[in-house]
């Protein structure tokens, strides 16, 4: 949680990456706490790792700075602040009211193991998992696109035609 | 299974609630486009727990499945997000939001 502030308060985009790592490594300790051990692993290896990596080497790549500040607008900030203090009040008090109905999880209790989850995943959630497939295998196609240069996929599609 | 490890689901709810306030509150507030973009993966990361921690209560193992697939779209949309950042950057030269209020060039 302080990481998450963190992330907030800093102007400098690497050293909020470097908090959201340390949100991310947090998250994964309390799924591990929570008996979610499979959930914890690919949280570590997506998260922190691959999606992170991905940050911070756009944020060197373009060779991000610090900030420039901006002034919000007056309406924004005559309207926003207590409409946002009204709904965080609702939101408590309603979680308050009704926090008797929901129960307690046990700490360190390991239930989910990962041969459920799969049996699971390559079960019940066999095409939601292939469609999962199909959808990573466009994003790199689009990533790729995006990122080279236009004069080359214009050649490309030049020499297809 | 004794009192002293039994924590309350709440505290989870509370604690993912309130990494999704960081989360809209860096992407209202902040300017740079990285940092909204990181703001956009709490927000996902906030809701998350609340699945896992359901699941938890439940004893349920389609809220971690559904972390999963949570997890792969993220991974997905940072991937792609993150190369329209760059094709941004190389057509502006700029990584502020506010400059960049056109989507043509």
């Amino acid at each position: 949680m302080a990481g998450a502030v963190n992330l907030l308060a800093q102007s400098h985009p690497i050293n909020s990456a470097l908090s959201l790592i340390v949100v991310m490594g947090s998250l994964a300790a309390e799924y591990l706490l929570l008996g979610a051990e499979f959930v914890a692993a690919v949280q570590v290896i997506v998260y922190a790792g691959a999606i992170m990596v991905l940050f911070l080497i756009t944020i060197m790549l373009l060779n991000a700075g610090k900030e420039e500040r901006t002034k919000g607008s007056r309406v924004a900030a005559v309207l926003g602040i207590p409409g946002v203090l009204i709904g965080a009040v609702l939101v408590a008090w309603t979680l308050i009211g009704r926090s008797s109905m929901t129960g307690a999880v046990s700490i360190g209790a390991l239930w989910g193991a990962p041969s459920d989850i799969a049996r699971l995943l390559f079960h019940e959630f066999l095409l939601p998992f292939e469609v999962t497939s199909v959808l990573i295998l466009i994003a790199i196609m689009g990533a790729v696109v995006l990122t080279s240069k236009p004069e080359a996929v214009a050649r490309g599609q030049r020499k297809d035609g | 299974m004794d009192e002293a490890t039994m924590v309350p689901l709440s505290y989870y709810l509370a604690l993912s609630g309130i990494l999704f306030v960081c989360g809209v509150l860096g992407f209202l507030i902040k300017r740079n486009i990285i940092t909204i973009f990181m703001s956009i993966e709490l927000m996902l990361n906030g809701v998350n727990l609340s699945f896992v921690a359901f699941a938890a209560q439940w004893h349920a193992l389609s809220g971690q499945v559904f972390v999963f697939f949570v997890m792969v779209v993220a991974a997905a949309e940072a991937a792609v997000g993150l190369a329209i950042i760059i094709a941004v950057y190389r057509t502006r030269e700029t990584l502020n939001v506010d400059q960049v209020n056109l989507l043509k060039l």
